[in-house]
């Protein structure tokens, strides 16, 4: 029990005063403090000194507890407000009360229509900045792009390689099994729609239309664009916060070279390759679906295929795959280059770079639809 | 130190990484109160050696004793001893989505449920006492240099008070004058608050300012802990390579 002489003055605490538990009969605070604005006083003060010599063990939050029972006016000399206390504790109060004192001052916040006018101001700024960088990045990519393939000696073969296994070869099981999937379904509508109209046959068309001219090439950016333009922001994000960017820029070397001319290059192999890979198995996968379905036999299916399907739907499709090529590659290696510092800011990238890329994706497809109605292909 | 209660007790431990052993029986017994420093050449083992006692390093074979609770071999976190302990790691690993306060709040509140304004103040006096500025508190990790993200880890580790606090390499990267202001607020936390303290450290300055004894770990082994006067005279090449050489004749130099 804190034993009170001469209430007003001095208050001799007893026990232990520490963060596993300060006395529930402990005076109330006279003061708060909490960072901004520094120390406010909360109640009027009834202790002026404090009697050391009957506590238990302080730590720091006993320390502070302790002090708030004082005035905050003490906290400047508060060595001379403390009685039957060793050195090394007045050390250490002395310390917590220099911690105390030291405030920040209030950030101030300007009125409500400047702050709409600046948050506007920004958006509008935030929102323009980076199509501006994408277009430039997409510029200066093109640029190293070129200047590498007129000398062939800066291309770094084994990087290219190893990425068109990691971007094309690896992506073998994924793209072919959905492509196979996304085939079939097409077909089971197909057939059960117009069965109708007794004109199941057309089922056959309207798999390799869509695979051959759509499908195939957009389901493969879509994956690729989840599988390696994410891969892609999160390996150059983790070499920006780790600074090896910086690191190659001053051994003079282009990180734009180094890094996304390679990925670039093996992303332009790899998706006709795998977009060719994707036809296939739609095909594949929509002839077996309507083999099972509507009587029709292999030989009839490969036959209709070849007298219905014109050469020219798999140039539409096969045409858009080096286009989405370089909008994944850019925009996963731009995001990466974007990243500062944390771990966080890797993570925010790489959902931005793979939302932008099946974003520009699908937006580029639907102009390449129009364009080849209109010239007639 | 007065009493000789020992706080960490390793023996025989033994760490290897595939087939490369780091550790092949290291004893070790530090005491309630003292500042221990241990030294030894980049790759000896140091932060390994850390990382056992703090639980975090599954070991081959030994014993590992801190607080008097037996540390397992695998990754032993008990949160009860956890509360007694604090560790800094070397770069601080803030956590990234909080400010330092609240990184600080953090740790409190996990621990302890009290009002949410007294761990405000609380944190706010830690991060002030680690050498942070006042308004430095608001920010994000990001937003701080090497060495303020340090004293920013110094301060969680403080958080909980905590009997034991293990210190990797706390002053590396400093300027000299924050590097001092930090050893002295060492010996004066170890002084108030009986602190126990395990500083793997390469600064032989903070050698020489704060450690009570100094243990060395060279040869996969714990070569001899000793008051640093005794270490210097200590007959092995690296120990007196390490304390002889150009910066370590500076340092003691500038202790007298």
């Amino acid at each position: 029990m804190p034993e009170e002489r001469d209430p007003g003055e001095v208050y001799r605490p007893v026990g232990d005063w520490t963060l596993a538990g300060i006395p529930a009969d402990a005076p109330p605070a006279t003061w708060r403090s909490g960072g901004e604005g520094g120390i406010h006083e909360v109640a009027p003060a009834r202790y002026a000194r404090l009697d050391f010599s009957g506590l238990g063990r302080l730590d720091t939050a006993g320390a502070v507890r302790l002090l708030q029972v004082l005035p905050a006016s003490t906290l400047d000399a508060v060595g001379e407000h403390l009685d039957h206390i060793g050195p090394r504790q007045l050390a250490f109060v002395e310390a917590v009360a220099r911690a105390l004192h030291a405030g920040c001052p209030p950030r101030r916040h300007p009125p409500s229509l400047y702050a709409l006018m600046e948050r506007t101001g920004r958006w509008v700024v935030a929102a323009w900045q980076p199509g501006v960088l994408l277009l430039s990045f997409v510029g200066q990519v093109l640029i190293t792009f070129v200047r590498v393939v007129l000398h062939p000696a800066r291309l770094r073969f084994t990087s290219v390689v190893y990425h068109m296994e990691a971007v094309g070869l690896d992506a073998v099981p994924i793209v072919s099994t959905l492509s196979f999937m996304v085939g079939a379904v097409v077909a089971f509508l197909g057939a059960t729609i117009l069965k109708d109209y007794g004109a199941e046959v057309f089922t056959v068309q309207l798999v390799s239309y869509s695979f051959l001219r759509e499908f195939a090439v957009v389901l493969s950016a879509i994956l690729l664009a989840g599988r390696s333009g994410s891969a892609f922001t999160a390996q150059i994000g983790a070499m920006k916060s780790n600074e090896e960017i910086d690191a190659l820029r001053t051994i003079g070397v282009d990180p734009v070279e180094v890094l996304v001319v390679p990925r670039l290059i093996a992303l332009l192999v790899m998706m006709p390759v795998l977009t060719l890979l994707s036809m296939i198995m739609g095909i594949a996968g929509g002839g077996l679906a309507l083999i099972g379905t509507i009587d029709l036999t292999p030989g009839a299916f490969t036959a209709r295929l070849q007298e219905t399907t014109e050469l020219r739907h798999f140039w539409v499709g096969i045409s858009k795959a080096p286009v989405f090529a370089y909008i994944i590659a850019t925009v996963g290696c731009l995001e990466g280059l974007k990243v500062s510092g944390s771990a966080e800011s890797v993570g925010r990238h790489t959902t931005s770079s793979v939302v932008q890329s099946i974003f520009l994706v699908i937006i580029f497809d639907a102009i390449f639809a129009i364009y080849f109605i209109e010239i007639g292909l | 130190m007065s009493s000789a209660e020992p706080v960490i007790e390793v023996h025989g431990l033994v760490n290897r990484f595939a087939d490369v052993v780091v550790h092949d029986g290291v004893d070790l017994t530090v005491r309630r109160g003292e500042i221990l420093g241990v030294v030894g050449g980049s790759g000896a083992g140091k932060s390994v050696l850390l990382r056992s006692i703090v639980g975090l390093q599954p070991y081959a074979a030994g014993k590992v004793t801190v607080l008097g609770h037996p540390v397992s071999r695998e990754i032993d976190t008990d949160p009860e001893l956890q509360r007694r302990v604090g560790v800094m790691f070397q770069d601080g690993a803030l956590f990234t989505s909080l400010t330092v306060l609240e990184n600080v709040m953090f740790t409190i509140r996990e621990h302890y449920p009290l009002d949410e304004t007294f761990i405000a103040e609380l944190a706010h006096v830690k991060i002030v006492m680690a050498g942070l500025d006042s308004c430095d508190a608001h920010l994000y990790p990001r937003e701080l240099s090497g060495g303020m993200r340090k004293r920013a880890g110094l301060a969680r580790a403080l958080a909980l008070d905590p009997e034991l606090l293990f210190l990797d390499e706390p002053t590396s990267g400093l300027d000299p004058i924050t590097a001092a202001a930090f050893d002295r607020l060492l010996v004066t936390l170890r002084d108030a608050l009986d602190l126990t303290v395990f500083l793997v450290t390469h600064d032989l300055d903070t050698l020489y300012r704060t450690c009570d004894r100094v243990a060395v770990l060279a040869d996969k082994r714990v070569l001899t802990v000793a008051p640093l006067a005794e270490i210097a005279a200590f007959d092995h090449p690296w120990v007196q390579a390490y304390f002889l050489g150009p910066r370590g004749r500076a340092a003691g130099r500038n202790q007298k």
